[in-house]
């Protein structure tokens, strides 16, 4: 049976070293671009005709932008239209990257967790650096809850800071285990359908299927559930509370 | 690092059901610590490009796609507002030319009346006269028509007393009109 987690092994493609740090190209480099092409060739391509009345390609396109600008709007507000691109360019890249994952032989790029980290810390530290300048020393009443007696703050305050500074992690274990999960599922349910053979290969089979179609959804949930908790956090940080 | 490797190692184990894969190479890719810098390097190059490809090129088609659509409804609509004013001015206008024109029907069936009652008045009046004129005119007529009877009737009545009363005494009396006159006035 083919090993389930060589999928997701780091191959570099073109070895580069600047500085005395590995850059090199590699398959996850590779798909990272693919992402960023293919979303571009989605968005511009898309828009070329600059239709009145949108035909099905523009539409799907218009209806990327204005499902991300109604999710910042509810969550954030109108203070948060300033960072719509960059919680667009998020969406769209854990999306497109979930999604080009799901192409035969392709490597998921969001499956690795040094990625979703990546993209988490990100989000939480200009998060709170969004909430520093806008409020200041105060944005530290944000671990203050308020109508709580003065007895229980002492317990509630470090809940409130271990639970803030625990969100990067759950942002990031969330997509890269789910990824993760999702795909080693599909290897695994693949492999038995290829040792099982012709007469016992059809229920692994069946359940390969429906797990395809089930990890789509997850591609898309994740990268929506990724894009409200950052929506959410900028909310935190811009209202506290 | 090694509690974290040994955190998302155990995490991972439950999830997958500690696939007898997992026991060879060594674990699993995602917790080679050695491709972390070249997947951080190259998830900030593309990440910075899709973000300004997003920001510069992208997004401000797809608005302006949006706005000027936006905008062609809006201008619809205040076209449709404007020439809803302009039918109902229309509107107004021919619901007051039409009630114009139901006065002056009113007031021209009025004169029609009037001058027609007017005349009716008047015609009835000439014939009452002159039916009156005629009525008089007949009384005057029977009246004297009535005298000369009566005249008439007293001529007769002395001629027959007066061949009467020879009749029976033989001999024609004289002056038979002044008797009768007499007896007339003794009677009345």
């Amino acid at each position: 049976m083919a090993n389930p987690i060589a999928q997701f092994e780091i191959k570099p493609l073109i070895p580069l070293e600047v500085a005395g740090v590995d850059a090199s190209f590699t398959n996850s480099s590779f798909f990272m671009l693919f992402t960023v092409a293919a979303i571009t060739i989605f968005l511009v391509a898309g828009m070329r005709k600059r239709a009145l009345v949108p035909g099905r390609w523009q539409s799907v396109a218009e209806l990327s932008y204005e499902f991300i600008a109604g999710l910042l709007r509810d969550n954030v507000g109108s203070e948060g239209r300033k960072y719509f691109p960059f919680v667009f360019t998020l969406f769209m890249f854990v999306l497109f990257s979930n999604l080009a994952g799901m192409l035969p032989y392709a490597f998921t790029t969001t499956s690795h967790i040094i990625v979703t980290f990546a993209l988490a810390i990100t989000v939480f530290l200009g998060v709170t650096v969004i909430g520093l300048v806008r409020h200041g020393w105060h944005f530290f009443s944000y671990f203050v809850p308020d109508g709580v007696p003065p007895l229980a703050l002492i317990l509630i305050v470090p809940i409130e800071i271990i639970s803030y500074l625990s969100r990067p992690i759950s942002l990031s274990v969330r997509l890269f285990a789910n990824m993760t999960a999702g795909h080693t599922m599909m290897k695994v349910f693949a492999g038995f359908v290829v040792s099982l053979g012709f007469l016992g290969g059809w229920l692994p089979l069946g359940i390969e299927v429906l797990m395809i179609g089930f990890e789509f959804l997850v591609a898309f949930l994740q990268a929506y559930v990724f894009t409200v908790l950052t929506c959410i956090y900028l909310h935190d940080a811009i209202h506290l509370h | 690092m090694r509690i974290l490797k040994l955190i998302f190692t155990s995490a991972f184990l439950g999830t997958v059901g500690g696939h007898a894969a997992l026991a060879k190479e060594g674990g699993l890719p995602q917790l080679d610590v050695t491709t972390y810098p070249t997947q951080v390097i190259w998830l900030v190059i593309s990440f910075t490009v899709l973000f300004f490809l997003m920001s510069k090129v992208a997004l401000p088609r797809i608005s302006e796609v949006l706005e000027e659509r936006q905008n062609k409804i809006d201008d619809n609509l205040a076209k449709a507002e404007e020439l809803k004013v302009q039918a109902e001015s229309a509107k107004d206008a021919f619901e007051k030319s039409l009630a114009d024109a139901r006065a002056k029907a009113q007031e021209a069936i009025r004169e029609v009346k009037e001058a027609a009652y007017a005349e009716a008045t008047e015609r009835q009046k000439a014939q009452s006269d002159q039916l009156h004129a005629k009525i008089a005119e007949s009384e005057q007529a029977i009246a004297k028509a009535r005298d000369e009877a009566m005249s008439g009737i007293k001529d007769v009545a002395t001629d027959v007393a007066a061949s009467a009363v020879e009749k029976l005494i033989g001999e024609a009396p004289k002056d038979v009109a002044g008797a009768i006159d007499a007896a007339l006035k003794d009677r009345a």
